[in-house]
């Protein structure tokens, strides 16, 4: 049942220009960082004389694309979460769900993993245009996968704030900005405290939970961070939905 | 167990303190479609979100075939079809790809959708416009649309809130003809303020007016007191209303202008003959005669005043 409402998500998604809009936009950024990254890659390389100072290839090329990719999704998940509830809301669309024989809990998880779903796209894209490199060099894939896995995480984490912020919302606008909003404060969370690294707020901050994963590393406290997000925020969703059947 | 499709029990809904419906209790068995009548604001939408579950109810409990909306909402909604005042439909996507949705999320098996999605479409003459979106079409296509996509899963409750709104007479004539069809086989509620609609396509007819349950009985019923006993004479030269009441089975007489009477009779009497006989003998000139029937809307007006009188 889950499979269904997010088939129904994706189906939408792909229903509309924006979702076709956006993977173009996302994908050609990517592909642009990608170039830029193999040429600047023998221009730097060249000039580094000392074996200290070399990286390999993967590293250089993957932490320019992956780096921009984060940044890039916060612009792109607002624009995509938007309309997950807001729109369903406005145009009066919810009880077609809602009378269908499904729990809230399925309907959200369905929701969210549509977006999930569409955003992947992009994560197995630049996974698979790094993957390219091989072809000429001998490139780490335990990096590109776990900045992989930490990209989906971030997108997933992203998307369930992002429908959240849909669900309280009738205008998808709103809803947008207010998305914007927290997910630019929660990354540039660290930033505010550069200065005492150990403060605990410094430690919300969904950039520094991506650090590791760009470094190539999997930690399991991250993911927990991460798992712990999208849990908290799809479960206000839930509720959030279930006070339309209670208050009406 | 008994054997109702519906059982609405004490359903109570507040609104901020406001009792938008109050108290309502009916129930419904197989093959029978309930009208819903009131005038706006009366509660009707709210009573039909409470029974497909899509409001929950302040106080009182709803079961769809004996299982209870509030503890096992998923059994319950599977075995409803709802179409809402606002037509939930998904404009981006064309026909078929919605009505496949709709069977999909209602449970309706892999291999049964395609054709689910094929007579909908026919049972609501949709079939020549499957790839459009529906967007695209009209006001009546799009309600046709919201209709099929209450009936894909074939449910044992339809509820259809306004259904005949936006439609031209032919298109209402296919709908009405349809919810009689789903009907015989199915139990119907559908809300309406048109009269002549209930008479037309309900056995059952229920009237609520400002949240409370007026009327609710068979259509029968309310036919009766629609025809009533009185009857409207027609004549060139009427006579004295104690003439007329000299008639067997005459109780009241009174004229209602100058050439026009009403005539009040004893139930189970049939005074028409001998008022003709004595209106030939004493040359009356009638030109015609026959029953006073105050419309239907006259008998809703009535019974949603009497509530107000009663308050």
């Amino acid at each position: 049942m889950i499979i269904n409402v997010a088939r129904k998500e994706l189906k939408s998604m792909f229903a509309s220009p924006m979702g076709w809009v956006i993977l173009a936009l996302l994908m050609f950024s990517f592909g642009t960082y990608y170039l830029n990254g193999v040429n600047d890659y023998f221009a730097v390389m060249s000039g580094a004389m000392r074996p200290a100072e070399r990286t390999g290839v993967t590293q250089f090329v993957g932490q320019n694309v992956y780096g921009f990719a984060s940044f890039m999704v916060l612009f792109a998940v607002p624009l995509l979460s938007m309309r997950l509830v807001s729109e369903e809301r406005r145009s009066q669309t919810l009880p077609f769900l809602f009378s269908a024989p499904l729990s809230l809990t399925e309907i959200v998880l369905g929701k969210f993993l549509g977006l999930v779903a569409f955003l992947s796209i992009l994560v197995v894209y630049v996974g698979a245009m790094l993957s390219t490199l091989n072809i000429w060099a001998d490139i780490d894939f335990g990096f590109i996968v776990a900045n992989s896995i930490g990209l989906l995480l971030m997108v997933a984490s992203f998307s369930a704030l992002g429908l959240y912020f849909s669900s309280i919302t009738q205008q998808p606008v709103v809803a947008a900005i207010l998305t914007f909003i927290a997910l630019f404060a929660l990354m540039f969370l660290d930033r505010f405290f550069a200065g005492d690294p150990s403060n605990t707020l410094a430690s919300l901050s969904l950039t520094r939970h991506f650090q590791s994963f760009a470094g190539g590393l999997i930690d399991t406290a991250d993911i927990a961070y991460f798992a712990l997000f999208i849990a908290s925020f799809l479960t206000l969703t839930v509720r959030r939905l279930d006070a339309d059947r209670l208050r009406g | 167990m008994n054997d109702f499709t519906v059982e609405a029990i004490g359903l109570t809904r507040l609104y901020g303190g406001r009792e938008a419906v109050s108290n309502v209790s009916f129930n419904l068995s197989k093959g029978q479609v309930l009208g819903f009548l009131g005038p706006n604001g009366a509660g009707k939408s709210t009573t039909m979100k409470m029974l497909t579950g899509n409001l929950a109810p302040s106080n009182g409990s709803v079961k769809i075939c004996g299982i209870d909306m509030m503890e096992n909402p998923k059994e319950a909604k599977a075995l409803i079809g709802y179409l809402p005042e606002m037509r939930p439909l998904y404009k981006e996507l064309t026909v078929d790809e919605y009505l496949t949705i709709a069977a999909r999320l209602h449970r309706v098996s892999g291999a049964h959708i395609k054709k689910a999605v094929e007579l909908a479409k026919e049972r609501c003459g949709l079939g020549h416009m499957s790839k459009r979106l529906i967007e695209n079409l009209s006001n009546g296509y799009q309600q046709r649309v919201g209709i099929a996509q209450a009936i894909i899963h074939n449910p044992m409750v339809v509820i259809l809130d306004e259904p005949t709104v936006g439609l031209d007479p032919i298109q209402i004539r296919d709908i009405r003809a349809l919810i009689r069809e789903v009907g015989s086989e199915r139990s119907v509620i559908i809300s309406t303020h048109i009269l002549p609609e209930v008479e037309m396509v309900c056995d059952h007819v229920q009237i609520i007016d400002k949240g409370k349950l007026v009327f609710n009985g068979a259509i029968d019923v309310l036919k009766k007191q629609r025809i009533g006993n009185k009857l409207l004479i027609a004549m060139n030269k009427p006579p004295k209303a104690a003439e007329l009441l000299k008639i067997a089975g005459v109780e009241e007489a009174e004229s209602v202008s100058d050439q026009l009477m009403r005539v009040r009779f004893t139930d189970g009497a049939t005074p028409a003959e001998a008022i003709v006989q004595a209106a030939v003998a004493k040359g009356w000139g009638l030109y015609q005669i026959g029953p006073d029937q105050t419309s239907l809307e006259d008998v809703f007006v009535q019974l949603t005043y009497q509530e107000q009188e009663a308050a």
